[in-house]
C-alpha cells in the first residue's frame, strides 16, 4: 500500500499501486506505521532529515473510501475520519519539514492530506485538487475544516476552494498561493521535492525543535488534532539544549 | 421597506425605496421575515441562490441613529442604540446559516452596519461609478460591537486593508475594495451590478447544491465568526449521521 525509501536525508513515502489511493482505515494505518517507522528512524541523528509524500498512478489520492464507509457497521465512518485524523496529527508533530509531491489527483480527504504538509510541489502537466465534499454531499468533518482554515487563511481564496468546488490545476494553486511550486510531470515533482527536502535537511535542525515550533504556527489546528498543548516547561528544556 | 421576489433559481431581497435604508426596528424585522420566507420556500428544492440589493444611492447608512438619539437622555440614547445591535446579530445568524449561496449587490453606499450587511454574504459585488463603503464609528465616537470585528475580521483578510477599514475610517470605493479583497466584482452602474450578481446566482444554483450541506461547510469554515455571532455549529457525529444521498 506504501513503502518507504531514503534518498540521501529525505524520506521518501509513495502511495503504491495504480489505484485512487482510496484512504480507508489499511491505507491510513500503512502511512501511520509507515510514519512511526520514519520517526523512531530519524530520531538517531536527532536532525537532519525531510519527509516527502508521493503517490504513483493517475491520482494522489482520492479521498475516503466511501464505498468502505457506506457498509455496515455504522461506526465505519467515523473510524475512517479517526484513522485520517491520527496520520494528519502525525505529519503535524513530525520532527522534520514535510514536503508533498502531488503527481496525480487530490480529492477531499486527500487535499486535506496535501495540505497537511508543509510544502506542496505539483505537477503541472495534468492533475487537480478538488474539495468535492460540496458536489457529492458530505459535510466536512471539524478537523478537517481546521486544516482548511489554517493552511488556505485567505477567506476568499478558502471560499472559493471549499465553496465552489473548481477542479484546481497546479498553476491555479500556485497563482492563489494553495501550493509553492508547479514542475513539469510527476517524476520532476518528485525530483524537486526531494531536491527541496535534501536543502531543508541540509540545515540541520533539531527535529524536536521543527516540530515544536510548526504546533506553535498553528495553534487553532493543533487543538482541533488534540495534539498535547506544550508548556513553557517543555519550551525551555528544548531552549536549554542551546 | 424590503421586497422578495424570484428570479429563476435566484431570490432577489431589495432594500426598497430612496431613503437611507437605516437598520431600525422595522427594516430589520423585514429583513429578517423575508430571511425566513427564502429559507421557507427553498426547503424542499435543492440549487438556490440569494442576491440582497437596493435602491436609491444607498446601499444602507447603518443603524438607524436618529432614533436612537432622539431618546431623551444619552444613556437612554446608548440603551437603544445597544438594542439595534443586538437585533441585528440575528441578520448576521441567518446569512451565515442560509442553506444557499448570497450574493451581496452593493448598489450605494454601505456604511457601518450597512457595511456589515454586505459583507455577511459569500459574495460581494459592488457598483463602480459611484458610492463607497465606509465604517464611521471612529468619527463618530463609537466602538465596535465584538461580533461587528469578528465578522470584518473574518472575511478582510489584509492586517493593513482592515487597518484602513477600522482605525482610518477610510471611505474605500469599490475598485480599492477589490483591491483590499473585501468585493468580489466592480461593475459599472447599479442595474449592472444587480444583473451580474443574479447571473452569479444562477450559475451557483445551477450546481444544485444540497444548500444544508453548503450551509454546514460555510459555517465550519468561518467557525470563529459563527462563534462570536452565537451560531452552534454541528459536531462531528452530527455531521457523519446524516444520510448522504450522492456518493
Amino acid at each position: 500500500m506504501c513503502t518507504v525509501e531514503k534518498r540521501g536525508r529525505v524520506y521518501l513515502l509513495t502511495l503504491t499501486g495504480d489505484g485512487e489511493h482510496r484512504l480507508n482505515p489499511t491505507l491510513l494505518d500503512a502511512i501511520h506505521s509507515a510514519l512511526a517507522r520514519i520517526r523512531s528512524d530519524s530520531a538517531r541523528t536527532g536532525g537532519g532529515s525531510a519527509l516527502v509524500t508521493t503517490a504513483e498512478g493517475k491520482y494522489f489520492s482520492n479521498g475516503f473510501d466511501l464505498a468502505w464507509a457506506k457498509s455496515s457497521p455504522a461506526d465505519r465512518p467515523r473510524i475512517m475520519t479517526s484513522a485520517l485524523q491520527h496520520v494528519v496529527a502525525d505529519l503535524m508533530t513530525l520532527p522534520m519539514p514535510t514536503i508533498a509531491a502531488v503527481t496525480g489527483h487530490a480529492s477531499a480527504a486527500g487535499f486535506a492530506l496535501v495540505l497537511s504538509h508543509d510544502y506542496v510541489v505539483m505537477r503541472g502537466d495534468r492533475g487537480f485538487l478538488y474539495m468535492s465534499e460540496l458536489d457529492i454531499e458530505i459535510r466536512i468533518v471539524g478537523y478537517v475544516m481546521a486544516v482548511f482554515r489554517s493552511k488556505i487563511a485567505d477567506p476568499r481564496v478558502r471560499r472559493d476552494v471549499l465553496l465552489r468546488a473548481p477542479k484546481i490545476t497546479a498553476a491555479e494553486a500556485a497563482r492563489r498561493g494553495i501550493i509553492e511550486q508547479v514542475v513539469g510531470g510527476a517524476a520532476e515533482a518528485v525530483e524537486t521535492a526531494v531536491r527541496m527536502g535534501e536543502e531543508l535537511a541540509g540545515k540541520n535542525w533539531n527535529g524536536e525543535v521543527y516540530a515544536s515550533i510548526r504546533k506553535a504556527a498553528f495553534p487553532e489546528l493543533s487543538r482541533a488534532l488534540e495534539l498535547a498543548e506544550e508548556g513553557d516547561e517543555e519550551a525551555k528544556k528544548l531552549a536549554s539544549k542551546l | 421597506m424590503c421586497s422578495l421576489e424570484k428570479r429563476g433559481r435566484v431570490f432577489v431581497l431589495t432594500l426598497t425605496g430612496d431613503g437611507e435604508h437605516r437598520l431600525g426596528h422595522d427594516l430589520i424585522a423585514a429583513i429578517r421575515s423575508a430571511l425566513a420566507r427564502v429559507r421557507a420556500e427553498s426547503a424542499a428544492v435543492r440549487g438556490a441562490a440569494l442576491v440582497t440589493a437596493a435602491e436609491g444611492r444607498f446601499f444602507s447608512n447603518g443603524f438607524d441613529l436618529a432614533w436612537a438619539n432622539s431618546a431623551g437622555s444619552s444613556s437612554a440614547a446608548r440603551e437603544r442604540l445597544g438594542s439595534l445591535v443586538a437585533l441585528f446579530r440575528p441578520i448576521v445568524v441567518d446569512m451565515m446559516s442560509l442553506p444557499m449561496p448570497t450574493i451581496a449587490a452593493v448598489t450605494g453606499h454601505a456604511a457601518a452596519a450597512g457595511f456589515m450587511l454586505a459583507i455577511c454574504h459569500d459574495y460581494v459585488a459592488m457598483r463602480g461609478d459611484r458610492g463607497f463603503l465606509y465604517m464611521s464609528e471612529l468619527d463618530i465616537g463609537l466602538p465596535f460591537p465584538p461580533y461587528f470585528m469578528a465578522l470584518m475580521r473574518a472575511k478582510i483578510a489584509d492586517p493593513r486593508a482592515l487597518r484602513d477599514v477600522v482605525l482610518r475610517a477610510a471611505k474605500v470605493p469599490a475598485a480599492e475594495a477589490k483591491e483590499k479583497g473585501i468585493v468580489d466584482w466592480v461593475y459599472g452602474s447599479a442595474a449592472e451590478t444587480v444583473e451580474a450578481a443574479v447571473r452569479m446566482g444562477e450559475e451557483l444554483a445551477a450546481r444544485n447544491w444540497n444548500g444544508s450541506v453548503y450551509a454546514s461547510i460555510r459555517m465550519g469554515s468561518f467557525q470563529k465568526l459563527c462563534r462570536a455571532v452565537g451560531l452552534a455549529e454541528e459536531g462531528d457525529e452530527e455531521k457523519m449521521n446524516i444520510p448522504a444521498p450522492k456518493l
